[in-house]
């Protein structure tokens, strides 16, 4: 059986928990074994979660889960797999994932393999392909333990529906007294909701040929029209102070992986290209016609991104205005 | 305050890197080394805490003779001990091993340590497993991926990036916390901080010194292949007005690439 944790933010399953609990079936299939979920949630998160190939969905309860920790969290998923003996554990490579998926596999005494952008089964058992350097070398490896854990990368793995013979299992806890030592107190919204780069389908990013920090409003604008998308930038622009680093993309930023990534004013330096030279289609705006960037661009335009965007924002807006 | 904080060596990020292919490992002769950029925020935080509260910062990592150099740089930055643990293993992908060996470090050699900090991830491995793996061996509290750290006593406060939002989280020392960016900004060494380095002696401790056992260094990381990501093939330039281009692209991005 492969085990799928599911993250739950604001009462919804996150996205990233349904591609992995769709790539858990996927290889659960070629396995010849069952997909599972467990989760801290709301039981009507389940009917979702079936939906998604989940034969069981494990509900756990105790009062020291109400807040997550990665200490409570680590102790309660070791009790299920101690029960359950799940061949592999997938999880979301999200901020909840990375923090918790390394704390379980050290409580099972298991290596695991991060951050995966390919899974497959090799011999009966699975193998995971992950970047390493950011992207400039794949690693594909297996691993020795039982159960293998692996964090799986947002907006790799496809979501697909598949409805299979259900059940829901309600686990209560039994977790020491004083366990959990440090926990979540509050979530601070200081982005204003806007969709983080890990997480967008698109992503509008600037660089050092913005020249300023308020042209990044030309690229909000454009995010604004285009559905999912976010804004990034390249560390010469974070650097610069323009924008937070939390939208920071490349080798010492954030690894993202969007349909679309819409590059303005940002030359390509080796470490930011490492960072998003995985998007499905990159669309690259700069002056200089020798910018690194145009050699992992879908399309190209040299020109003065002064004068393209608005006339871009015009034509988006047509076909988005409808 | 007792502060360890941990450190790595890695190619900088310039780096192009070549796989040597019948080893599986990467090409070192050419590259850079450089201290791991997410571990310079650590150390900065760790000399921030030492001036505002007292105490001591070690700074330690794991890894050959040439790592030396990169517990040279945090002696030069302000560290008042740094120790090298030797492992003659090469890079190994697997985090639990090195955090078996640095949580054994910690209960063998630290055990005073009131924080223990990382880097967010080494730039390299990409793992960013080692600080959670390690606050699990040693039972102690996590913060991951700190953009700001408030300590006052024996409790803190942390913020931790997560997608769109900060979380806090609140925890008692002794604790495990790992730096991201805007934590801080790092230092640069000073003369007299390089030339106060060179004069201090760094011990060297060995696995089997800290009563390592080979099973417990094993790496249970099987690699298989090494390979470079194949290239991307030559995209299409627009050309014309902005406006012109702009419609062009539009066009592409909604009939060819079905993007939009």
């Amino acid at each position: 059986m492969i085990l799928t944790f599911i993250e739950i933010r604001d009462g919804k399953i996150k996205k990233s928990s349904l591609e992995a609990l769709s790539e858990a079936k996927r290889r659960a299939d070629e396995l010849g074994a069952a997909a599972a979920a467990v989760l801290v949630g709301p039981e009507s998160a389940a009917v979702e979660l079936q939906a998604h190939g989940a034969s069981k969905v494990y509900l756990l309860e105790n009062p020291q889960l109400d807040a997550y920790s990665a200490q409570g969290y680590a102790a309660a998923l070791s009790e299920v797999v101690k029960a359950t003996a799940p061949a592999a554990v997938f999880f979301a490579a999200s901020a909840m994932g990375k923090d918790l998926a390394p704390r379980l596999a050290a409580r099972l005494g298991v290596s695991m393999a991060s951050d995966c952008t390919r899974i497959a089964v090799q011999n009966g058992a699975l193998e995971f392909t992950r970047p390493i350097y950011a992207g400039k070398v794949l690693l594909t490896m297996g691993l020795k333990n039982r159960p293998a854990l692996a964090t799986l990368r947002p907006n790799v793995f496809p979501v697909a529906a598949s409805a299979v013979d259900s059940e829901v299992v309600k686990i209560a806890l039994n977790l020491p007294e004083g366990l959990v030592k440090g926990r979540v107190a509050e979530v601070l919204c200081e982005t204003g909701g806007e969709i983080d780069v890990s997480e967008a389908e698109i992503i509008i990013s600037g660089g050092r040929g913005l020249k300023a920090p308020e042209s990044f409003t030309l690229l909000r604008e454009l995010a604004v029209i285009l559905p999912k998308a976010a804004v990034g930038a390249s560390r010469a622009a974070v650097d610069s102070g323009w924008i937070g680093h939390g939208h920071q993309v490349g080798q010492t930023g954030k690894t993202v992986t969007p349909n679309l990534y819409l590059a303005f004013g940002v030359s390509g330096a080796i470490q930011h290209l490492a960072g998003m030279s995985s998007s499905k289609i990159i669309v690259a705006v700069n002056k200089d016609p020798e910018a690194p960037i145009f050699k992992v661009a879908d399309y190209g335009i040299v020109g003065d991104l002064f004068q393209i965007i608005p006339a871009l924002k015009d034509e988006l807006r047509k076909i988005f205005a409808e | 305050m007792n502060i360890v904080v941990f450190v790595k060596r890695v190619p900088d990020t310039e780096s192009k890197i070549r796989i040597q292919h019948q080893t599986n490992a990467i090409v070192e002769e050419g590259l850079n080394f450089v201290i791991s950029p997410n571990d310079e925020y650590a150390v900065e935080e760790g000399l921030r805490l030492r001036e505002a509260h007292g105490g001591k910062v070690t700074a330690v990592s794991v890894g050959g003779e040439e790592v030396l150099a990169t517990l040279k740089k945090c002696l030069a930055m302000g560290a008042d001990e740094a120790v090298l643990i030797k492992d003659d293993l090469k890079e190994a992908y697997d985090g639990l091993r090195l955090a078996r060996i640095m949580a054994k470090a910690v209960q063998n050699r630290f055990a005073d340590a009131d924080l223990l900090l990382f880097g967010r991830m080494s730039v390299g491995a990409d793992n960013a497993q080692i600080p959670a793996m390690a606050a699990e061996l040693l039972g102690w509290p996590q913060a991951t991926v700190v953009t700001k750290l408030v300590i006052e006593g024996r409790t803190a406060v942390a913020h931790r990036e997560i997608e769109g939002a900060q979380e806090n989280v609140a925890f008692a020392l002794p604790a495990v916390v790992s730096a991201q960016k805007g934590l801080n900004e790092p230092r640069y060494e000073t003369l007299k901080g390089i030339m106060a380095a060179k004069k201090k002696v760094i011990p060297v401790l060995t696995l089997a010194e800290l009563g390592l056992t080979a099973e417990e260094t094993a790496p249970q990381v099987q690699i298989r292949k090494m390979e470079t990501p194949p290239p991307k093939a030559a995209g299409r330039i627009l050309t014309g007005t902005p406006e012109e281009t702009a419609k062009k692209l539009v066009e592409l991005l909604r009939g060819e690439a079905k993007v939009i």
